[in-house]
């Protein structure tokens, strides 16, 4: 079954920055295993419902305790880049 | 003696008791081990030495006051390099977490810290554990202790060969597709995918989250169901985590296959495997036969479309879950414009090759107007592989196969052929999309004298009956992996 | 000229106030130092899971059953796929295809009668960090840079989605104001705008009046408070019109209200965005409601507004001041602790929402931030009741309660304000002045009783309008009889 990757469109969804001949080639190497994926639709599952737990199992709750916290200097030392107490990324363009 | 390298964990666990050695002695032969071997194996990406020191000094006062912490106690273990460690570096193999140094302990690390294990360092992997070789490593391959010049299987490679070379005593790996049992099939040693849900994967970082089991690689079945053991069991940290009690799997280790039913699957014996595989997991089977168990055909006729909907579920999986590397709280950052340029250089220079791939594939299988056709008919096909696993349940105790198609591929033979390394598992990712358990065992070599390894599966925690039937396996075959390796080989 | 038709939906975002997130144990206090409230799970650390905040369910089924949901026995997250610098994983886990509240409703009356507002769903999320953006005045496009602090990400969250049921930016304003009611009332979360605790979209088209077939949707965000929404909205509204009525098109788009200057404008966003990749979250199990769990939620529902005021109305209290009382979380537990330490119900309420009403709003103070409590109150109306304090001193006295000055009775007494209705007190007062007014006395005698009223207003200057007019009045017809 022939598959048809807009890659250039999923490459930017999946914040990845590629080149031109990279994404000819990921293009190339998605659609051939695609097409073998793509086996599960000969398979008829009319009225069998999705499973995506293995096992299972329901209301795994938490209890509404607070719990100790990290320190920040620990954390923040794993920053690429930081402000004082802040991680600090470059200009956002656009607002979520 | 011989040297303590080679002992088995249980060997090593009496040896310790009786006082024969201490920890640090076993420590030491195993740091000498991997002084030997690492250069042509690189089975680790790093070795704590000093934090296995303490670790060993502090087991030895522990037995010295009498105090028993479990079968770990004193033991030199591996860990791959997904599983999160306090203040150690951990890289998942990959560019992007050069030089992380996680600021907690996954929950199964914790528990083995508690049970005095010994941590020697972090094995390698396929980055992210993506991939059935432990060449999609960005530090470089691991290379097969019985051949340097072939894989070693993977994605834990690294924890694999470790165990076989003696560079370690017991390692834990990961499974999502088979990456526990088809490098132990490969390296010859035993490989043990508990039922999902069994052991914490607080911790361990995700690759495909409804797939990924932590299990250990260990040189016998017993020593695997002793590290299995101290791992396991339920934890609130991890919502999927198995709430019951852990089952006693020992009791049964003695017990013989007599009265069993044991299932070969049509779908994953015969075709498509090496004649020399076929031939010994076949010998294997007729050994069974002769133990006392009933040998029964069963089919799974869904098992044809396993490894395509699992390359649509896995990747989907992954492309969420790797997500989270975008440069702004840890790891590698590459300069943008702006914040979006940044993320996207920083993982487009950060993850290699097969990592990018899944990225995308799973990218593209959830996206709108795909879903319904890739990843939700994925999901409904796992449901009839469920199904058609319960069904065959009904005919047997367990189910066995070859664990790989083929014994250890050469390096680089497969790298430019995405979909005939993503093969090598066909017969292992069936037990991941169940969430059943799956052992590999150790049964005999190929002519060329490579390791081949025996599957053996069971229901949701069937784990009591299929180590049962492993230890059996084990004997009958007679496989010892010591008197087939020796370090000078690897040299 | 055609008339159009608003048609309103409102997206509401409540932030609830458990103690620890959503997934995790930090604490979700407001206004810690950055990145403190923070762990390796609600920090997208490498090898942590979320853990559902069992709390957190509860909040969310109760914000459910108040809305008249349908609450879903079977319940699932789901990963929304966006990136985002100040969201840890790069993905909300949210609800998508089988949210926790299905269905529901909320009554509106904007004086033409209840109207209800369909609630489409309401489910679970995490919140995000906070980005603060640097340079140039701290506006997004102009900034060099932003600084993240995480301690919001993870806190619990709700979104309330409403049908498109609104008609008005009026009704736009009563609705989220009764909702704003409602979570108070059910102590689920503060809904405090200006903390961002609570936050609303909302989306708007025209459509001909008396037509169905809907227009275009334009999604308006950045609405900071209920004033700002009625604001934008009523821009939106006459936007649309002037576009529709040059014959131009709506474009479907989601744009940013600037409160300064009073318009919006569309936000450059790029069409794949929008492709959100909803897939079941694998590391949480679904969540399963049965009825004895809803039962015991629902059991512990307070009271709610709409309910509140039926029950006014049956103590006897006016429409207009039940509405009052019932819609004020405040008023509402005053009113009910003054009934309770015995006032009248009209009188305590009339207090309420007449004299003390009156009182805040010069002082430009709240009910909680004043010492007026439900005792107090009480007290006051019956001493009014009977004849203690004249309607006149019972405001003095209100006052000194509410600047805490002490009990009606110890304001009264050092305020010197308690009223005289003792005959035997107020006898030789009245004789003083009716000897001092013989031409008066004369008058009332020949039958003028209009100077009554002036022989009582000189008691109450003698008594320095202490004494009760109407025993005043009494004496005096006595004595000139
Ligand atoms: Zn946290």
């Amino acid at each position: 079954m022939p598959v048809d990757i807009d890659i250039a469109k999923v490459a930017r969804l999946a914040r990845l920055a590629l080149d031109d001949e990279e994404l000819e080639r990921y293009r190339q190497q998605c659609e051939v295993v695609l097409e073998h994926a793509a086996r599960v639709q000969a398979l008829p599952t009319d009225g069998v419902p999705p499973t995506s737990h293995p096992l299972p199992r329901t209301n795994a709750f938490r209890d509404d305790v607070v719990t100790e916290c990290l320190d920040r200097e620990e954390v923040l030392s794993q920053a690429p880049e930081r402000d004082g107490d802040y991680f600090l990324v470059p200009r956002i363009l656009d607002e979520a | 003696m011989s040297d303590l390298a080679d002992l088995t964990l249980a060997e090593a666990s009496r040896g310790l008791r009786a006082r024969e050695f201490t920890s640090v002695e076993l420590l030491e032969a195993v740091h000498r081990r991997a002084a030997m071997t690492e250069a042509n194996l690189h089975a680790y990406l790093t070795l704590d030495r000093d934090g296995a020191a303490r670790a060993a000094v502090a087991a030895d006062s522990a037995f010295k006051a009498g105090t028993d912490l479990g079968p770990l106690q004193g033991v030199p273990v591996a860990l791959k390099d997904n599983m999160v460690t306090r203040g150690l570096e951990t890289t998942c193999s990959s560019k992007i977490l050069s030089g992380y140094e996680p600021p907690y302990d996954g929950t199964a690390v914790s528990r083995l810290r508690d049970g005095g294990a010994v941590i020697m360092g972090k094995t390698n992997l396929d980055e992210f554990a993506m991939g059935s070789s432990t060449e999609n490593s960005a530090y470089g391959p691991t290379r097969n202790p019985w051949d340097p010049d072939r894989v070693p299987g993977g994605s834990s490679g690294g924890s694999a060969a470790a165990v076989a070379a003696g560079s370690a005593m017991v390692a834990y790996g990961s499974d999502t597709g088979g990456s526990i049992r088809q490098p132990a099939a490969m390296c010859g040693i035993v490989g043990l995918k508990p039922t999902y849900g069994l052991v914490s994967r607080y911790g361990l970082i995700a690759f495909a989250s409804s797939l990924d089991q932590i299990g250990p690689l260990t040189r016998r079945v017993e020593d695997a169901v002793a590290a299995l053991e101290v791992v396991g069991g339920h934890d609130p940290a991890d919502s999927t985590s198995y709430p019951g009690p852990v089952p006693d799997y020992r009791s049964g280790l003695e017990s013989g296959v007599s009265g069993l039913r044991v299932g070969v699957v049509t779908e994953l014996n015969g075709e498509g495997i090496e004649p020399a595989v076929q031939e010994a997991v076949d010998r294997t089977i007729a050994r069974l036969e002769a133990a006392g168990a009933t040998i029964v055909p069963v089919s799974l006729p869904s098992l044809e479309y396993a490894l395509s909907a699992y390359y649509l579920i896995a990747p989907a999986e992954c492309s969420a879950n790797l997500a989270r590397f975008d440069g702004v709280r840890y790891g590698l950052r590459r300069l943008g414009e702006n914040v979006e340029e940044m993320m996207s250089n920083t993982r487009a220079e950060g993850f290699g090759p097969e990592v990018t791939r899944r990225i995308l594939l799973g990218t593209y299988a959830l996206s709108a107007g795909y879903y319904d056709a890739f990843y939700g008919q994925a999901q409904r096909v796992r449901t009839l592989i469920i199904r058609d696993f319960q069904a065959a349940y009904e005919q047997a105790d367990v189910l066995v196969s070859p664990t790989s198609p083929t014994t250890a591929f050469p390096v680089g033979e497969r790298t430019a052929d995405p979909l005939s390394m993503y093969l090598s598992d066909v017969c292992t990712i069936p037990s991941n999309m169940s969430g059943d358990p799956a052992i590999s065992v150790p049964v005999g070599l190929d002519g060329a004298g490579l390791p081949i390894g025996f599957q053996v599966m069971a229901p949701a925690l069937g784990e009591p009956v299929m180590v049962r039937v492993a230890a059996e396996v084990e004997r009958l075959a007679g496989f010892d992996a010591r008197a087939r390796f020796a370090s000078s080989e690897v040299q | 000229m055609m008339a159009y038709e608003p048609v309103i939906g409102i997206e509401t975002h409540v932030e609830l106030t458990t103690a620890s997130k959503m997934f995790c144990g930090c604490p979700v206090d407001f206004g810690a130092p950055p990145n403190t409230n923070v762990c390796p799970v609600c920090l997208g650390l490498p090898g942590a899971l979320p853990v559902v905040n069992g709390t957190a369910v509860e909040y969310a089924m109760t914000i459910g059953l108040a809305l008249n949901c349908d609450i879903a026995a079977h319940s699932v997250f789901a990963r929304k796929n966006y990136f985002y610098p100040d969201m840890p994983k790069n993905y909300q886990i949210s609800q998508f295809d089988e949210p926790l509240c299905v269905d529901g409703h909320l009554d509106i009356d904007t004086g033409d009668g209840p109207v209800p507002v369909g609630i489409t769903r309401v489910h679970m999320e995490e919140d995000t960090g906070k980005s603060t953006h640097i340079g140039e005045g701290g506006r997004i496009h102009a900034a060099t840079h932003s600084l993240i602090d995480f301690n919001r990400a993870g806190v619990p969250l709700m979104e309330i989605v409403s049908e498109p049921d609104i008609r008005s930016a009026e009704q736009a304003r009563a609705f989220v104001t009764e909702l704003r009611e409602v979570v108070l009332r059910l102590g689920v979360s503060d809904a405090k705008l200006e903390e961002g605790s609570m936050r609303f979209d909302g989306n708007i088209s025209l459509r001909p009046e008396g037509t169905e077939a809907f227009g275009t949707k334009v999604e308006i965000k950045n609405m900071n408070s209920i004033r700002s929404l009625q604001r934008a909205l009523n821009h939106e509204i006459e936007r649309q019109t002037a576009l529709l009525e040059a014959g131009e098109a709506v474009v479907q788009e989601t744009r940013h209200w600037n409160e300064e200057t009073g318009t919006t404008s569309g936000m450059r966003s790029k069409e794949e965005s929008f492709d959100y990749r909803y897939f079941p979250e694998p590391d949480l199990v679904p969540v399963a409601v049965d009825d004895e769990w809803r039962e015991r939620v629902t059991a512990r529902l307070p009271e709610l507004p709409a309910q509140a005021y039926g029950r006014y109305l049956d103590m006897g209290l006016d429409g207009p001041v039940a509405a009052v009382i019932s819609r004020d979380v405040e008023y509402g537990s005053v009113f009910e602790a003054a009934v309770a330490a015995g006032g009248t119900p009209q009188m305590v309420a009339n207090w309420l929402t007449g004299e003390v009403t009156a009182l805040l709003r010069r002082t430009e103070s709240t009910l909680a931030e004043s010492a007026i409590n439900g005792t107090a109150l009480a007290e006051l109306s019956s001493m009014v009741a009977d004849g203690t304090l004249s309607a006149s001193a019972a405001k003095d006295v209100l006052a000194g309660v509410a600047a805490g000055e002490g009990t009606p009775d110890e304001v009264a007494a050092s305020r010197d304000l308690i009223q005289v209705s003792d005959s035997a007190a107020l006898e030789p007062i009245v004789d003083e002045v009716l000897a001092a007014n013989a031409e008066a006395v004369e008058k009332l005698r020949a039958g003028d009783g209009k100077v009554v009223g002036f022989l009582i207003g000189q008691v109450m200057r003698a008594t320095g309008g202490k004494a009760d007019p109407g025993a005043v009045s009494e004496i005096i017809r006595s004595r000139a009889g």
